[in-house]
């Protein structure tokens, strides 16, 4: 009799008791508009080019036009994404150690690029390099043009990715223990040391996660960009306008062939990005 | 948490010498300065440069006043879609366990790593005229790309994460206890949702809703992708202010380009706003907690 018993009582551990109401509800609605809105029109692009055979594929996506706008597209955001590293680090860094006037108003202008929409910073910052505006007229006479040109790509994505760096550091920095520098300079360490041997070990995961953030934000880029570029085939015309281009072209299978490999580095950046986050919270649990 | 903010204010700063102190303040001043500030001053005198009279007929233009109006009923059913959804994800990720979360949270977070171009396309290939359902459609005379429907979609993919993401992390830390307490003295679902969760998810939800708008609001390139820059119809606020921009009419650009940057001013101050009352909500919790032990 004794033998039977046991079942019954585990019966509870394999199917608790939810005192939660509403799990089926919400996670089925989650998972509805999920696939509505995100996986069945995501998946219409892998699904367009199945019906492209491999050579058309091919070449479509390694045509000499869109390598150049893919070594344009990546080259710009990775020397942006760098940009962003350095003084978004030196930003990130003066307003959580230092205290100045204005810095409260400063905190809280770091987050313009993510608020201002892309349109706006684009014609914007078109009219400060220009040949007349306010930058441009002191640049052109020393032989440096920023506007339609690659550099002035640049300039734009730089703006675009200033938060990200700023914003992932900053966390980091804040919760960094004060006893830890203490106890070292305590024990003789110079301010370079410090940095060096207890702070930068500290920030790397954070700096790189904003980093990848800043990079694949810019990789991904319109708005901002077309206005500054100069769009010249071959050399200044980025992946997303290419994309652009083909569909007015009325080239859907063209289009979707690129935008196919765009998809594909963005899931690999995320796939990164995820990674460092969690080395990040490994690092910050120790 | 109170001890961690003391520390702060009182942290020895500053071992590095005054110059070093004073140079990196310098950098990173300079670095904002030419930006951030100089281009959103820009915009604002770009705007009135040729004075109030061009700035006013310029924003009361017939086809502005039009774009306003499309961008601000997209928003307005784009962010109450996402709202919903937002909850509803955020409610069965914190407060339940179950295979697979990680994977749909990743899932959730997609339309952020795609490029806006991409996020128009997509819905081309589902309803354009080669599309899927492009023949059907055309059949029954439903227009959806380049036209109002296409763009409110392709703004619900873009803004698709923003609530959801900043409802999990906060409902994740409250956990379930105030709930369940209310659920086993015999409150419904709905009344607990109502008076136990939503008074602790306000501003969390809020700050989610207004950086939703602020995007829903300034999207471009994929928006740009599904309108069809029909002037007066399809035109939403951004699109307005590239065609006035592209016919050299810069200063009618720049007045109603203006205008949706006062909107990301009044989003950044609200979301300060919102911080400070997180801030010190999570405060109080943690002085009635430290009282209570």
């Amino acid at each position: 009799m004794a033998v039977t018993a046991p079942p019954i009582l585990f019966k509870p551990q394999k199917a608790p008791f939810r005192v939660m109401p509403g799990f089926n509800l919400s996670l089925g609605f989650t998972i509805f508009y999920l696939t509505l809105i995100v996986l069945i029109p995501l998946s219409a692009v892998f699904l367009k080019t199945f019906t492209m055979t491999w050579p058309a594929f091919w070449s479509a996506v390694t045509s000499e036009r869109v390598m150049a706008s893919y070594r344009l597209t990546f080259g710009a955001s990775l020397i942006a994404a760098s940009i962003n590293v350095v003084f978004g680090a030196i930003v990130a860094w003066v307003l959580v150690r230092y205290t100045f006037p204005g810095k409260r108003f400063i905190d809280a202008l770091v987050d313009l690029p993510f608020a201002l929409p892309t349109a706006v910073a684009g014609i914007t910052l078109t009219a400060l390099y220009s040949s007349n505006g306010w930058f441009g007229q002191y640049l052109e006479p020393l032989g440096i043009k920023v506007a339609f040109t690659p550099l002035g790509i640049v300039i734009a994505l730089t703006f675009i990715g200033l938060p990200f760096v700023v914003r992932t550091v900053q966390p980091v920095l804040e919760d960094l223990e004060p006893e830890i520098e203490e106890a070292a300079a305590s024990l003789g360490a110079s301010s370079l040391q410090v940095f060096s041997r207890i702070i930068f070990p500290a920030i790397l995961p954070s700096l790189l996660t904003g980093f990848a953030l800043a990079f694949a934000r810019a990789t991904g880029e319109y708005g901002s960009v077309i206005f500054i570029a100069g769009n010249m085939p071959m050399v200044s015309e980025i992946t997303p306008l290419f994309i652009i281009t083909k569909l007015e072209q009325y080239d859907y299978a063209g289009a979707t062939a690129i935008a196919v490999v765009m998809l594909v580095v963005s899931f690999l950046m995320l796939l990164s990005i995820n990674l460092l986050q969690a080395w990040t919270r490994a690092k910050a649990a120790k | 948490m109170s001890r961690a903010t003391l520390s702060h204010s009182t942290r020895p700063a500053l071992k590095e010498p005054r110059w070093v102190r004073a140079l990196f303040i310098a950098v990173a001043l300079i670095f904002l300065t030419l930006f951030l500030f100089v281009p959103l001053a820009a915009v604002f005198v770009q705007a009135f440069s040729k004075g109030w009279a061009t700035y006013l007929a310029a924003i009361t233009d017939p086809d502005a006043i039009s774009a306003i109006k499309l961008t601000l009923i997209t928003a307005a059913i784009a962010v109450p879609l996402n709202l919903v959804f937002g909850v509803c994800a955020a409610w069965c990720i914190a407060k339940f366990e179950f295979r697979g979360k990680s994977f749909l949270l990743t899932l959730i977070d997609l339309p952020f790593s795609v490029s806006p171009v991409i996020s128009g396309l997509i819905y081309v290939l589902l309803f354009g005229a080669q599309g899927w359902f492009g023949a059907w459609l055309q059949e029954h005379d439903i227009r959806i790309l380049f036209a109002v429907p296409g763009i409110v979609l392709a703004t619900v993919f873009v803004t698709f994460p923003f609530v959801a993401r900043e409802l999990i992390p906060l409902m994740q830390a409250q956990g379930n206890e105030e709930e369940e307490a209310a659920i086993v003295l015999g409150a419904s679902g709905w009344n607990t949702f109502r008076r136990v969760t939503l008074p602790n998810i306000k501003w969390g939800l809020l700050y989610g809703v207004i950086l939703c708008n602020a995007r829903a609001m300034g999207e471009f390139g994929a928006v740009s992708v599904v309108s069809g820059h029909i002037r007066g119809e399809t035109n939403t606020m951004p699109l307005h202010v590239e065609i006035l921009y592209n016919e050299y009419n810069f200063a009618a650009a720049f007045a109603v380009a203006s205008l949706l940057a006062l909107l990301a001013l009044l989003t950044l101050a609200l979301k300060s706003f919102i911080e400070w009352r997180l801030q010190l909500n999570r405060a109080d919790d943690s002085a009635t907690r430290s009282t209570e032990h």
